[in-house]
């Protein structure tokens, strides 16, 4: 309890953790003696896209356990603070006790210092937790998240991809992560507009997260008789935004709409 | 019998402390907190933008100290680690200010009885709750004593002037110019002139807000605020303010220099 009071390290919290309850930090968990297989539920892909002012990102709402759909509804995207976000690929439950960590870490800084982490720290720590998470990865847990945020600094949105062993790649434009990520990008390649408004690049990235179901059997597509719609964070200036579902729907209903005429989708203009 | 050379008895040394810190706490500037209609108001005149006097703990608690600020700062720090910790082991919603309050009177009443000096601090630890039946103000003194306070708390410099004042115009559910307004009628000493907007430290926890609900108001925000306080008095608007104001059952705020608990009879 006195290390409460008495604690004189860095404003970061799992640094503190480390010293004041290291059982709490994922990374300290055991490493399984066997290598664990892909019948933890995994969860699959997230897409990210800069537009004007601020970044949006997507997921599929699937989670598969080998060919098993483990859940239709999970959620990926994750709010970490006013101005960012990130999203899980890989291990679900890992990420998301990583989400849930990373969240705190941003928020114990903020506080402490009385300032928000520059654009770069948040994408640093991040990697240094995706590195703690090595020898977990080894083992078959593997988890690689996808970072996007809004820079004050710039005025623009940011994106920052990982692997296994931490990172951060910062990405130009537009990303994807997960088991269908090659088909959004190749989708996202064609469809991305660079200053587009939110609402056309939150389109976009509907599309390349459709495109990826379509040809991913570990995505999900949206669930239009359950309504389980993509998770969808827009954010700006204004800070984070998680869009509802209703405004989600209509978005999606009206690309079913021309999907119907035209399964493939949009097509990007020859020259 | 007699008494070995540089005796003190246990009256003495606990009265020359807490006599000690409230000479420290009382040197300040007061800090009003106190309910509005949609959540808790903070205000501190504190010329400093850096040095801050009000702080956010976590989602739904606020933090406000007077006295030594390397003192109440290390308890700020303990105070969000303690929040963080709880909140990551268990759940968001599971970090209370009544937790909060406790561990801060337990360390403040350890220092108090054990140290050669007592903190120089009070503080105030409030939460935010869905309705304002849910709100806590938790004020807590040098000597670890808890106050459960009704509505408002003033803490440092003359607080029982400041309370005094506070309490003529504080009403329940004031919208928030008119808190902010009674806040610095009450802050100001009569005849005085206001802190402007530049001197002063602002924040509130806003039961509206979604996730984090302290929010500091500073620069233009802050500015439109004071103007919209109707000018140098009572709220004319606030016709059913009478009833409520004939009642009050809030609880006079105890000032530093107020009845203390502090361990001895006097």
């Amino acid at each position: 309890m006195n290390n409460l009071f008495t604690y004189t390290g860095s404003s970061s919290f799992t640094e503190f953790l480390n010293v004041h309850a290291p059982d709490l930090l994922p990374a300290r968990a055991q490493a399984p003696a066997a290598r664990v297989s892909d019948e933890i539920p995994h969860a699959t892909t997230i897409v990210a896209a800069t537009c004007a002012g601020g970044v949006v990102m997507a997921g599929d709402r699937r989670a598969t356990s080998g060919n098993i759909i483990s859940q239709r509804d999970i959620e990926k995207v994750f709010r970490t603070d006013d101005y960012s976000c990130m999203g899980i690929a890989g291990t679900a439950s890992t990420g998301i006790e990583m989400a849930r960590l990373y969240r705190v870490e941003l928020e114990h800084y903020e506080k402490t210092e009385g300032r928000s982490l520059s654009t770069e720290g948040k994408a640093n720590r991040l990697a240094t937790m995706i590195r703690g998470n090595l020898p977990m990865a080894m083992q078959g847990l593997v988890v690689v998240p996808l970072f996007a945020a809004y820079d004050p600094a710039t005025d623009a949105g940011r994106i920052f991809g990982y692997d296994v062993g931490g990172g951060p790649y910062e990405q130009r434009n537009y990303h994807a992560i997960g088991s269908g990520s090659i088909f959004a990008r190749g989708s996202l390649k064609k469809l991305y507009r660079e200053d587009a408004s939110p609402e056309d690049t939150v389109k976009v990235c509907l599309n390349a997260l459709y495109d990826a179901a379509d040809d991913d059997s570990a995505t999900g597509g949206p669930d239009v008789t359950r309504k389980i719609w993509p998770v969808i964070a827009v954010i700006t200036a204004d800070g984070f935004r998680r869009m509802p579902d209703a405004e989600v729907a209509e978005l999606v209903q009206s690309m079913l709409d021309l999907r119907m005429t035209d399964p493939d989708g949009p097509t990007a203009p020859l020259r | 019998m007699s008494m070995p050379f540089g005796y003190a008895s246990p009256e003495q040394i606990m009265r020359d402390r807490a006599e000690y810190a409230r000479k420290g706490i009382a040197r300040g500037r007061s800090v009003v907190v106190m309910q509005y209609a949609d959540g808790i108001l903070f205000v501190a005149p504190n010329p400093s933008k850096a040095l801050h006097k009000i702080s956010e703990i976590y989602d739904r608690i606020g933090f406000a100290a007077v006295g030594r600020y390397n003192e109440f700062e290390s308890l700020r720090l303990a105070g969000i680690r303690y929040a963080d910790i709880n909140g990551y082991t268990f759940n968001r919603s599971d970090v209370t200010g009544r937790g909060l309050a406790n561990l801060y009177a337990q360390q403040l009443g350890m220092i108090f009885t054990e140290s050669i000096k007592s903190l120089e601090v009070e503080i105030v630890v409030a939460e935010v709750g869905d309705s304002p039946a849910e709100d806590q103000i938790y004020r807590l003194t040098f000597d670890g004593s808890v106050f459960d306070e009704q509505g408002m708390a003033v803490i440092g410099g003359q607080a029982e002037a400041v309370g005094g004042r506070l309490k003529e115009r504080y009403r329940d559910n004031l919208p928030l110019p008119e808190a902010l307004d009674a806040a610095l009628a009450a802050l100001t000493e009569p005849g005085g002139e206001r802190p402007p907007a530049a001197q002063l430290e602002v924040a509130v926890l806003d039961r509206g807000r979604e996730h984090r609900k302290f929010q500091r108001l500073t620069g233009p925000r802050l500015e439109r605020l004071l103007e919209a306080a109707p000018p140098g008095g009572t709220p004319e608007g606030a016709a059913p303010a009478e009833e409520p104001e004939g009642e009050a059952p809030t609880g006079p705020p105890t000032g530093p220099d107020g009845d203390i608990d502090t361990g001895s009879a006097e």
